[in-house]
């Protein structure tokens, strides 16, 4: 199934947030469209809108002006039950705070986007037990997130983000707050589960380390979209993002 | 796509664009029991108040009953230990009723308690809004958000109510024994207790549906980019 079509199209996006007496241009006309099934990457220095752009494309926030095209759906026209819809069935979240729910086990956690869209127990008990495996905690699904490590915890996190077996992944820095060799698994997770299972993947992030899995890399910066690069553009070097080239 | 389409079609109602997301009752009671259970401590403490305050209705709700039951019987001598007990009755009374001070004590009492409770919730929604931003983003509405919170504080409310409303019936029991002998339970009319243990229970059921009404709306309504970022 390799047809092109544009699972995230953004249009001429700009948001102004008001703080106080003084006006934030966060994004200022942003334009991007992003196939189905690649790994994107969106990088760019703090206060450059990532997470405002970030925040646009998984439907949280909505734009001053300029649309936002999910699957050719202007999301800014949906009501409070298809956003709902929306957030359960077509996307997945992952966060940089892991964000579980603390009073449930891991396999509460990752059946409860089941049990929002609709799907009875005992097959969400199953699916879920399925997924748990498939990122490695099969044995662990019994845990409370207190009980788990960071990374176990972030892999519970990927395991609910699939849970309905969304088109698109969000993830907001999702090594963030894990180590170096945890960070390397979970990417390594991420990419693998998108190949398999066809997911776009978009993440926002510093890490360095998701250049080399990404199929496609937006730097931002400004609230404007500095350049895209292919995977075969790009040229890892050492040093810090800002004074490459 | 096409089999997620066919998914969708397990959402089941009469009217399908109302049901796109769900949240059966029971998985929301199941829900709820977990928050309760986990949180144990701090919301005795935040039921503690009412089922004081509670306990006070019923006390004083069974003291009119069992004082009741005693001038019943007609009995002058009765009467006069009544008074000096210090029930209020008048001369020509034939049965008690809540005198303007004890309804106001009672008022007074019951709103402290919708105050504290409100002020509990209010805290409650502030340390769980990554967890309701959370289910947000997940595909929870905001009335699966409301649900919650008001089964919690309904669950409390209840089992608070229910347990300062026997309390209070026992205390006030006991102290009509101790003030007038076996009497005082004889000429009981039972009927008269088992409907102000009811109504107590239900006063506390209802003041914490109240107090956590408007904490609840503010967790519903909270837009799930609060749980996105982890300062601000």
């Amino acid at each position: 199934m390799t047809d092109s079509r544009n699972i995230v199209r953004v249009s001429k996006v700009t948001k102004t947030f008001q703080l106080g007496k003084v006006e934030v241009h966060a994004l200022q006309g942003v334009d991007l469209e992003i196939a189905a099934g690649n790994y994107i990457s969106i990088m760019g220095p703090s206060g450059s809108g990532k997470s405002t752009l970030f925040n646009m494309i998984g439907g949280l926030d909505k734009p001053t002006s300029g649309k936002v095209f999910i699957d050719e759906v202007d999301i800014a026209q949906l009501d409070a039950y298809e956003l709902a819809w929306l957030r359960c069935r077509k996307i997945g979240y992952i966060f940089q705070t892991f964000n579980i729910i603390q009073v449930m086990t891991a396999l509460e956690n990752v059946t409860l986007p089941m049990i929002f869209a609709g799907l009875n127990n005992s097959s969400a008990v199953e699916k879920g037990i399925q997924l748990l495996e498939l990122v490695g905690l099969g044995d662990r699904f019994r845990h409370k997130p207190f009980e788990l490590s960071g990374g176990q915890q972030q892999r519970v996190a990927v395991a609910r983000a699939l849970a309905n077996d969304p088109a698109i992944i969000l993830a907001d820095e999702p090594t963030g707050n894990l180590d170096l060799a945890t960070g390397e698994e979970i990417i390594r997770l991420l990419k693998q589960l998108s190949q398999e299972r066809e997911v776009t993947v978009i993440s926002a992030t510093h890490d360095i380390k998701m250049l080399n899995v990404s199929d496609q890399v937006v730097w931002i910066r400004d609230g404007r979209i500095d350049r895209i690069e292919d995977r075969e553009e790009l040229s890892i070097s050492v040093g810090t993002i800002d004074t490459r080239e | 796509m096409e089999n997620r389409h066919a998914a969708r079609e397990t959402a089941k109602g009469p009217d399908f664009v109302d049901r796109l997301v769900v949240l059966p009752f029971k998985k929301s009671v199941e829900i709820s029991l977990q928050s309760i259970r986990v949180r144990f401590f701090r919301s005795l403490i935040t039921t503690m108040s009412l089922v004081l305050a509670i306990s006070f209705l019923s006390f004083v709700r069974v003291s009119t009953d069992v004082g009741n039951g005693l001038l019943s019987t007609q009995d002058p001598s009765l009467r006069q230990a009544l008074i000096r007990t210090g029930y209020d009755i008048g001369p020509e009374d034939t049965s008690l009723e809540s005198s303007p001070k004890q309804r106001w004590i009672i008022i007074l009492s019951l709103l402290v308690c919708v105050v504290g409770i409100v002020n509990a919730q209010l805290m409650s929604v502030t340390e769980r809004f990554r967890e309701i931003g959370t289910m947000k983003c997940l595909g929870a509405l905001d009335r699966f958000i409301l649900r919650l919170f008001l089964l919690e504080a309904g669950m409390q409310g209840l089992t608070g109510a229910f347990v300062g409303a026997l309390a209070g019936a026992f205390f006030s029991l006991i102290n009509g024994l101790l003030s007038f002998g076996t009497i005082a339970v004889t000429t009981l009319l039972w009927k008269e207790v088992f409907l102000s243990i009811i109504f107590a229970t239900g006063m506390g059921f209802i003041l914490s549906l109240a107090g956590v009404m408007y904490p609840a709306i503010v967790a519903a309504r909270m837009q799930p980019v609060e749980a996105m970022r982890v300062e601000q």
